[in-house]
């Protein structure tokens, strides 16, 4: 070994976070600089993308707080629905492509029981409460015949055929929800749920910034309903068991832990995020079959996240939701708006070129 | 084992068989097919049900009633697009050889697809009130139909309408129109006249795409709409698009009688979703709502009664989009009934059905016959005129209905018309080869 190999190990390269942290402040200091320098006049691209939406945060500070409240709101929802594909992800180790209809079925099925209550006369908290029952009661019996019929005789089957068998999952439950519900929106039943109607404003930082009580309640609700999985699934001994199905399937049976009984939990567990969900998302504007392609914004989530990791799926919900409401409000009009919808995954590849494990994902190392 | 999967594949077989469509019967007697491209499910179904049943249900009304257009049974088909373009042009080439003898295919996108086909295939298409403003230009389109207004027109209107409200058009300088609209081909239609309208008038105009994958996750585009405070928003929105932006608006403190819809957002469950507070949201409209017509009561009583309507419950018979397709299967059926007089036949075909559309002149005295009077205004079309650009009005919804709010309102023709007959001729230019108009046109009867 000579020498200069021997200095080149010995000089520590400077860690990742600062390297990127000095090319950040590096490059904020060119801008303000060559800003204060006149380079970037009034109008001009440069001017719209540098400096401008800085400008329009600080002079409008009311707005920036909304447009965070937004995105947290946002965010939450996200990473609700991303929990529901980590739960299976880690259970079944499919991406289950059915989420977001089973948002759409759990929806439906609460407003059709209800409605079916309401025509005998049976209204109110209480039948509403009652449907609630019903649709989870619903969503319980899809969870069993889904370990039933679809799990478990595809067990040891290639992820692949799996992940095919979710697709045909989707298509059974749009065929099915259509037959029974119709494809017609219908109102969530959010005043009898007792959900909180209006907004609470606040008059600060020179204007106002309104919080709507329907959002706060999501944002409780799905904080809580996280709290509640994360513990669950880490620290009971079905968490346990769940995890040991993740690691391998085999290993696990090899223990006595029983596969179907942690499939039918995971997925009952997935149903019941997804009714949280589709209550949430329907109380914002209607259930109807369009709710799918919500789910379908967990991807980014679980690209930034990582599919296995439950702390991934609520940050990477945080950062998708409040990096793509800042981003369509402050540099959306650059691009004549409606950025958002792929906003979410620029910033997901952003991450993952830094990380491309996701954020809390595994590292996946493997020898040859 | 096996001969258990034998006898599930027989099954199988046996129940193919059983459902397959046998038309022989059918055909013996006179008919005309109609297909009917129509979409139940999907998300874009909230708007597309209404519409599918009253097509369905006056098509199916003649048919009881009259026992078909003088004498001629219709037979009513529906093929299931989901607002799908390529399942729409699948459903298209699917019933194209049973000799439909006009189309609808509820799309502007599906009817994008189709309009040079249209010419080569030789049936009519008809799309009422949407797809490519400058189809409207019947001399480069002789086979397209779009009548009563194109969404040009629609736009203009709401330009008109935005005067009426504040005073004139001189008032209009300064102000600032917001255009939400869905991020699709049918969305983006008005953008090109109302930035010709922005820098005649002076106003400001503001566009607000919302993607089809975030149709009910608007609230970024709101608070857009938050910081530049338009003064009115004209909603150009599709399914489960409207009632979010109707509930947005409201959550938002937008000035809900501000947001005027165009007709196609104007579905009762679009404002129904917004609650009490959705009062006051407008929508333009050509028809009226409601079931006081003598057309809407023959519905009833010939379809309804009989349980031959495909409605929920019979309350929505009347809604605002089910009458919108009432109107649309009243053109086809009226065009058939033109053609039937030009020709002397009985069964038409399209060419003698696209003709009939060209003479098409329903005039106040024709919809009292047919049981409008009151419900839509007189249309006229004529060999370069495919639209007629009639008068347009402003619906109010009222916590539980639309009623008509403003007087008709005609469209800023002098604006819209040369910039149709403009896009037509760039239309052709861009496609080579785009036939010259080689079909004669008949003189009005």
């Amino acid at each position: 070994m000579t020498d200069a190999t021997i200095s080149a190990r010995e000089a520590k390269p400077l860690p990742k976070w600062a390297v990127v942290t000095g090319s950040i402040v590096a490059v904020v200091i060119a801008i303000v600089l060559a800003n204060a320098a006149g380079l970037m006049p009034k109008g001009t691209l440069l001017h719209g993308a540098l400096i401008k939406p800085f400008v329009d945060m600080v002079d409008l500070p009311d707005l920036f707080v909304q447009t965070i409240w937004e995105g947290f709101v946002g965010g939450v929802l996200y990473a609700l629905i991303a929990l529901g594909f980590v739960l299976i992800f880690k259970a079944s180790g499919v991406f289950n492509f059915a989420q977001g209809i089973m948002v759409v079925f759990a929806g439906l099925t609460l407003v059709g029981v209800y409605e079916k209550f309401a025509s005998f006369g049976f209204t109110g908290m209480i039948a509403a409460y009652l449907a609630v029952v019903v649709a989870l009661g619903v969503m319980f019996l899809l969870a069993v015949a889904v370990e039933r019929v679809v799990l478990r005789p595809l067990v040891n089957q290639p992820d692949i055929i799996l992940f095919m068998a979710t697709f045909g999952l989707t298509y059974l439950l749009i065929g099915l929800g259509e037959t029974i519900y119709g494809g017609s929106a219908k109102v969530m039943i959010a005043d009898q749920l007792g959900l909180p109607k209006g907004a609470i404003d606040f008059d600060i930082l020179g204007g106002r910034v309104t919080l709507q009580k329907l959002d706060i309640a999501a944002a409780v609700i799905a904080v809580a309903m996280i709290a509640v999985l994360a513990f669950f699934f880490q620290y009971t001994r079905i968490g346990r068991a769940l995890r040991a199905v993740a690691d391998s399937h085999k290993a696990a049976l090899s223990v006595g832990i029983s596969l179907n009984q942690i499939w039918i939990i995971v997925w009952f567990t997935a149903g019941i995020v997804a009714l949280i969900t589709g209550i949430m998302w329907g109380a914002r504007s209607d259930v109807s079959f369009g709710l799918q392609t919500i789910a379908l914004k967990a991807l980014p989530v679980l690209i930034l996240g990582g599919f296995t990791s439950v702390p991934g799926a609520i940050v990477g919900g945080l950062i998708i939701g409040i990096g793509e409401k800042i981003g369509e409000f402050y540099w959306g009009p650059l691009f004549g708006n409606g950025i958002e919808s792929w906003l979410a995954y620029v910033i997901a590849l952003a991450f993952l070129m830094f990380r491309p494990q996701g954020l809390f994902g595994d590292k996946i190392i493997e020898r040859i | 084992m096996k001969a258990f999967k034998w006898t599930i594949a027989a099954a199988f077989a046996a129940g193919i068989a059983a459902a397959a469509p046998v038309p022989a019967q059918a055909q013996t007697q006179d008919t005309i097919f109609i297909p009917l491209l129509s979409y139940r499910t999907g998300p874009f179904a909230s708007s597309g049900i209404p519409i599918a049943d009253g097509m369905r249900d006056y098509l199916e009304m003649i048919n009881q009633r009259d026992g078909g257009i003088n004498g001629v049974r219709i037979v009513i088909e529906e093929c299931e697009t989901g607002y799908d373009t390529k399942k729409g042009v699948e459903c298209y080439d699917s019933l194209r050889s049973r000799n439909p003898v006009v189309v609808n295919p509820y799309s502007t996108g599906i009817t994008l697809q189709l309009i040079p086909r249209a010419a080569v295939d030789r049936i009519p298409m008809l799309s009422m009130a949407y797809g490519l403003s400058a189809s409207a230009d019947g001399n480069i389109f002789p086979w397209i139909f779009n009548p009563p207004a194109t969404y040009w027109d629609g736009a203009s209107v709401m330009v008109s309408y935005m005067a009426q409200r504040e005073g004139g058009f001189d008032k209009l300088r300064g102000k600032t129109l917001g255009l939400i609209h869905l991020d699709a081909p049918y969305g983006k239609e008005p953008i090109p006249v109302l930035q010709a309208m922005a820098e005649k008038y002076g106003f400001t105009l503001k566009l607000y795409p919302v993607a089809a994958a975030d149709m009910q996750n608007q609230s970024a585009i709101w608070l857009n709409i938050r910081r530049d405070r338009p003064d009115y928003l004209y909603n150009q929105g599709w399914g489960a698009m409207n009632p979010t932006a109707v509930r947005e608006a409201i959550r938002n403190n937008f000035p809900i009688d501000k947001l005027v819809g165009v007709w196609w957002a104007g579905g009762d469950d679009d404002a129904r979703a917004g609650g009490a507070q959705a009062a006051g949201y407008r929508s333009l409209s050509f028809h009226a709502a409601g079931t006081n017509f003598p057309v809407i009561q023959d519905i009833l009583r010939h379809v309804a009664d009989k349980n031959l309507s495909r409605v929920a419950s019979r309350e929505r018979i009347g809604e605002n989009l089910y009458n919108r397709g009432v109107y649309n299967s009243m053109l086809m059926v009226e065009a058939i009934r033109h053609a039937q007089q030009l020709t002397g036949k009985k069964v038409v075909t399209g060419e003698d059905v696209r003709r009939g559309f060209e003479t098409m002149n329903l005039t106040e005295a024709r919809l009292k016959e047919i049981g409008m009077e009151g419900f839509a205004a007189p249309v006229r079309l004529n060999c370069a005129d495919h639209n007629g650009h009639n008068n347009v009005f402003v619906a109010r919804w009222d916590g539980q209905r639309y009623v008509r709010d403003t007087d008709w309102i005609s469209p800023i023709r002098d604006v819209v018309r040369p910039l149709i007959e403009d896009a037509a001729k760039k239309y052709a230019e861009a496609n080579a080869g785009w036939p010259r108009r080689t079909e004669t046109c008949d003189q009005r009867s």
